[in-house]
């Protein structure tokens, strides 16, 4: 049934300082949050550049734990968390039995039998409902929503690790990319992770709610010499499309698998059996008709989600993602296309508004950071 | 608080025409610039082009969206402010002296119908 009113939105524990902040607020997957504080290009640029400071509490954090904790993640998640090490963290899918996904999402290894899922905001509800009955052929094992019980602050940028090394006593220069360790930031029990949706080196902190505030303040405070900047969802979304990482609802969902996504290296092919497996080595032998490519966009223009894309007369798919980028300074974008027309250097119109307009697919990602 | 000047007009749509005899200015007000964020690309018609009171005569996009310009008053437009092709972020660092198009009124009568500032700041307020 639909409601027939809409709820109202929830607000992370910094929604007062982002007020007083004066970032400009929107509805986001059932939260108010902040889209923008001082201008998407300012902000994307800061990350690229110095670093950025976002409030991801909006994520959702789904815990499971148990004897058999290991085989309830490797039922329910694409990857193979079997590699991970206590202290690792992998990016994977939550697929259907069609090998589609759910949502995506980050899988940390805390304790040998003890995980935690980091999901999507709006879909926290129907992925915790999922994963409690999915796991239950697991056998021990457990599946708890502790997203109330998580802030996540994500500071992102070449400045980040100088910013944050002072308020802390974990040593972050030594700590790998995608791993974690347990500590504390401004006197604040912290998890710190070296991971983020930009396509730039950073951390994603886990802080108590609340304590969020606090540890939002302290950064801030130490970023100021370097200039580091409140960022909002706007400069979140050009940065992972930059990035070429996928957004669930828009380049990646319940109608298109893992292989169509480009998203192999996130399917554990020499896993025994996961959900969605049967369906994705069926694909993989046959092989895919359509696939994600990125593309930039020749003429001028903005190809934008929905927008159908063409080969002469036909309608051969469709954008999912696509921007103005503020560090690229082009237009590009993602779409699904028939797999013959991915090969980079392919050219295609997407119709922008009634006007056909040229774009060519290129390697993703788009940006890649200096090393 | 932004100030709009008080010698134009303005829509509900967040356009302003500056009226001079027969001859309107036509942009965007500040209010638009701030709802829309950083103007990537203006889309302009053709000098030569007539509008009608209300009708699409371009689009803005921004980094986020894109939304279309209508237009306050009727009219053929005569000029066209070509340098917000290469500096379309002028839209946002000053919205009230970056006009658009030109255009010369085909029904003068109308742009009585407009707000004055007063009522436009009341609007947005």
């Amino acid at each position: 049934m639909e409601q027939a009113t809409e709820a109202p939105l929830k607000k992370t524990p910094l929604n007062a300082r982002h007020r007083a902040s004066g970032a400009k607020m929107v509805p986001f997957g059932g939260w108010d949050m902040p889209v923008e504080y001082s201008g998407i290009v300012a902000e994307h640029m800061a990350v690229r550049t110095r670093a950025g400071l976002f409030d991801v509490s909006h994520m959702g954090q789904i815990e499971i734990a148990g004897n058999d904790a290991l085989a309830a993640v490797q039922r329910i998640s694409s990857n193979d968390a079997s590699k991970l090490a206590v202290g690792q963290a992998q990016y994977s899918g939550l697929l259907t039995e069609q090998g589609t996904f759910i949502d995506d999402l980050l899988v940390y290894r805390l304790a040998p039998a003890h995980f935690l899922l980091v999901v999507n905001a709006s879909h926290i509800p129907k992925d915790y409902a999922w994963i409690a009955e999915q796991i239950k052929p697991a056998g021990d094992a457990v599946a708890v929503d502790a997203s109330s019980r998580y802030a996540l602050l994500a500071l992102q940028g070449p400045a980040a690790l100088d910013v944050l090394q002072p308020l802390t006593g974990v040593e972050l220069a030594g700590m790998k990319y995608y791993w974690f360790a347990n500590g504390e930031v401004a006197s604040v029990r912290a998890t710190i992770s070296r991971t983020g949706y930009t396509g730039e080196d950073g951390f994603e902190i886990f802080v108590p709610p609340q304590s969020a505030d606090r540890v939002w303040q302290a950064i801030l405070e130490s970023g100021k010499a370097a200039d580091v900047i409140p960022a909002g969802l706007g400069a979140r979304d050009t940065l992972r499309l930059e990035a070429a990482m996928r957004l669930h609802g828009n380049d990646i969902d319940e109608t298109t698998t893992a292989l169509e996504a480009d998203l192999s290296w996130i399917v554990g092919w020499k896993k025994d059996d996961f959900i969605g497996a049967a369906a994705l080595r069926e694909q993989k032998a046959n092989g895919v008709t359509r696939k994600i490519a990125g593309f930039e966009v020749l003429d001028r223009g903005i190809a934008r989600q929905g927008y159908d894309a063409y080969v002469g007369d036909a309608k051969v798919g469709v954008v999912t993602s696509g921007t103005q980028t503020p560090f690229l300074k082009k237009a590009i974008g993602m779409a699904y296309l028939p797999a013959e027309h991915t090969a980079a250097g392919t050219e295609f119109d997407v119709d922008i508004r009634g006007r056909r307009t040229r774009a060519r697919v290129v390697p993703m990602p788009f940006y890649k950071r200096p090393k | 608080m932004a100030s709009y000047p008080a010698g134009y007009k303005y829509t509900k749509d967040h356009e302003w025409v500056e009226l001079s005899g027969d001859r309107g200015k036509v942009g965007i007000t500040d209010y638009a610039q701030q709802q829309l964020g950083d103007v990537v690309y203006v889309e302009l018609p053709e000098v030569g082009a007539k509008l009608r009171q209300g009708q699409s005569f371009g689009t803005i996009e921004s980094v986020k969206a894109v939304s279309e310009l209508y237009a306050p008053v009727s009219g053929e437009v005569v000029d066209v402010n070509t340098a917000l092709k290469d500096k379309p972020e002028a839209v946002n660092a000053d919205p009230h002296g970056s006009w658009m198009i030109a255009v010369r009124l085909t029904n003068a009568g109308e742009s009585d119908a407009l707000l004055d500032a007063s009522q436009y700041q009341d609007l947005v307020k």
